[in-house]
């Protein structure tokens, strides 16, 4: 499965798309699970560069595990929650997600 | 130190307007990611996996009491509270917003900062010896040549535009430690026969993907030729340099691929045109450079000898952090001082604004308001008074900032890794933070003696792991991060590569490893003396594999 991310072009921070908009944390971003919704996503994201609304967006590979989103690499589980070494800085102090690693 | 002159004012003003200017009309979307990304690096703007990092040259990691304050009130006012010194002798912020950079960058122009050709494909900040201008083994200081090649290289048209990014570093002594071998041009500054002063010139140093020791192509360049020359090889690197292929474009891989005799013959060739026109350096103008480098009048303060006998015999911590952190100053009566940025468990290079505003008191007090920043990752304090040691100690206890441990094993470089850096594949700081747990003990570090553990987070090497005497590089496998090992690195006058022990460790195994590598070392060294390196020298890695992998190499 996959999910749209990038860095609001504004201040650089890590966001997720999800119900219509880009949210600060990774939990309620939109799921594509089949060729057209990451096509939706991609078409989504595409317009939000063109937008500056954000940058460096991609797709990255998740699993769903007990309905929570998990990214596949260790760098998105880290863009999802913060430095590993600083637990009091990111999303991860800003919105008590869990740690990522 | 150098002072801007109108000339610098007036163009760092310029520059900051003219980015500020871009910020706004990225902002409101005038201008596209693709138009401005190339901006923004020209001015030390990168994007990270968290938010935007802000990398701020510190020419020759030169610094006073006030610009450091500054630094300072920058991680309080638009970051988190800290910032990271790096192995360019540099600092980065790792969380400003774009909105915030015209601010920044106003506010570091009024103390004669800025991030200009801090990224790019251009001459970056020109590194130096840190006790430059402070160390009893030095011929001169190195960094009037460092500001020389600064004016020069700062937004030279010819040279804006390279294959591929560049670096230089000057050192005066004739020990290295400015790492000048790794380096695109590394200068050593040197007397000849006659005591005239010029440059043994290496060329196409470097680490990354393909690391090579710089060869040595011309043994003393006199010092009025030091930007003709420069401009010669440049030149020829922008001719010749690869274009075609990002990772084979650092004149390291020209050198390599054209052989040391006929670079150094092209080279040669394009000064005979250049050598005795403008570029050549007039003695009035490298002098004009040279008085802002004069150093502090450094008075006789023999009381030193004695006050810093009684303060041993008083703390042990202070005689221990002495012995590991100060060096031998040019004066009798006083020392350079290393403050070290890798206490125990913490994040190599990193200090809080607090701290910052701190070790600027203390400079400004007790060492002339100079500073450097050491490409080690750590602060200097370049002329204390020996009679002043235990105060500066005192003042660096209360900051957290007294850690001994200067060349030792826990003094680890390591760049951000992956827990900000958008090219890692791995953590490099976690890493850094286990060692550091590990070796904890200073009895035991000092046994050891001195070892320089360097941790990359990726093939870019920011964090020197090549040269490491242990090196560790993090790669991504299978989703995962994995360790290689490389042993008999060193970034000194005997500049080597390290070799690749074998299979790589898992995150929960590498310090393990490493204490298993030390262990070995301990058990057969000669004795003491023989340091870590002159071991590995002597002997290979054959011990070290046999510790690592005895078991799984018999099987396989």
């Amino acid at each position: 499965m996959k999910i749209l991310t990038g860095n609001r072009l504004t201040d650089g921070e890590a966001v997720w798309y999800g119900n219509g908009a880009w949210l600060e944390t990774i939990d309620k971003a939109d799921l594509a699970d089949d060729k057209a919704a990451e096509e939706r996503l991609e078409a989504i994201g595409a317009a939000a560069l063109a937008n500056n609304v954000a940058i460096d967006i991609n797709l990255v590979d998740v699993n769903v595990v007990d309905g929570v989103i998990e990214p596949l690499r260790l760098r998105e589980r880290i863009r999802a929650a913060g430095p590993t070494n600083r637990l009091d800085l990111g999303k991860q102090a800003d919105h008590g997600s869990v740690p990522a690693a | 130190m150098y002072r801007y002159d109108e000339f610098d004012h007036e163009f760092v003003k310029a520059r900051v307007a003219q980015f500020s200017d871009q910020v706004q009309r990225r902002l409101v979307g005038e201008i596209t990611e693709d138009q401005f990304r190339p901006l923004r690096l020209m001015n030390g703007v990168y994007l990270q996996l968290h938010a935007y990092m802000l990398r701020i040259a510190v020419p020759y990691g030169t610094l006073n009491s006030k610009q450091l304050r500054m630094l300072g009130h920058i991680a309080r006012k638009y970051d988190k509270g800290y910032g990271h010194f790096t192995t360019r002798q540099n600092i980065q912020f790792n969380w400003p917003a774009l909105s915030d950079m015209p601010a920044i960058l106003t506010d570091l122009a009024s103390v004669e900062m800025h991030a200009i050709q801090t990224s790019g494909n251009c001459i970056r900040n020109v590194t130096a010896d840190h006790f430059a201008g402070a160390a009893a083994d030095e011929v001169a200081d190195p960094r009037p040549y460092a500001e020389i090649l600064r004016q020069w290289s700062s937004v030279h048209p010819e040279f804006s535009y390279l294959p591929r990014k560049f670096k230089i570093a000057v050192t005066g002594a004739e020990r290295d430690r400015a790492a000048i071998q790794t380096h695109d041009i590394g200068l050593h500054l040197k007397k000849n026969a006659d005591g005239q002063l010029g440059f043994a010139v290496y060329v196409g140093g470097g680490q990354g993907r393909t690391p090579m020791v710089a060869k040595k192509i011309r043994d003393f360049l006199p010092e009025e030729h030091l930007l003709s020359y420069c401009t010669a090889i440049l030149r020829v690197y922008n001719l010749y340099g690869r274009r075609d292929n990002k990772y084979k474009a650092r004149i390291k891989i020209l050198v390599h691929e054209t052989g040391t005799e006929e670079i150094t013959r092209q080279v040669e060739a394009e000064w005979e045109a250049l050598k005795d026109g403008e570029l050549k350096l007039p003695e009035a103008d490298i002098k004009a450079i040279d008085a802002y480098f004069a150093p502090p009048a450094l008075l006789d303060r023999p009381e030193g000898d004695d006050a810093v006998k009684l303060a041993r015999l008083d703390s042990r911590s202070f005689s221990e952090w002495l012995d590991q952190n100060a060096v031998t100053h040019r004066h009798p009566d006083y020392a350079a001082i290393t403050i070290s940025l890798k206490g125990i468990g913490e994040v190599p290079g990193d200090a809080t604004a607090e701290q910052m505003e701190a070790v600027a008191d203390i400079a400004e007090k007790y060492a002339f308001d100079e500073l450097r920043v050491s490409h080690e990752q750590n602060l200097i304090l370049p002329h204390v008074a020996r009679a002043d040691l235990k105060a500066v100690y005192d003042a660096l206890v209360e900051i957290g900032l007294a850690t001994a441990n200067s060349n030792l094993i826990t003094d680890i470089i390591a760049c951000p890794g992956l827990d900000y850096c958008a090219l890692a594949n791995a953590r490099s700081i976690s890493v850094a933070q286990d060692i550091s747990r590990r070796f904890a003990s200073l009895e035991r570090q000092r046994d050891i003696g001195e070892l320089k553990l360097k941790i990359s987070g990726c093939i870019n090497a920011c964090g020197h792991h090549h040269v490491g005497h242990i090196g560790i590089l993090g790669v991504e496998k299978k989703g995962s991060e994995l360790y290689q090992v490389t042993l008999g690195g060193s970034a000194d006058e005997n500049t080597s590569v390290g070799d690749i022990v074998g299979r790589g460790f898992e995150p929960e195994e590498i310090t393990d490893a490493i204490e298993k590598i030390v262990d070995t070392y301990l058990a057969i060294r000669l004795d003491p003396s023989e340091k870590f390196i002159d071991t590995y020298r002597r002997i290979g890695l054959a011990p070290f594999k046999e510790a690592l992998y005895a078991g799984e190499t018999k099987a396989a």
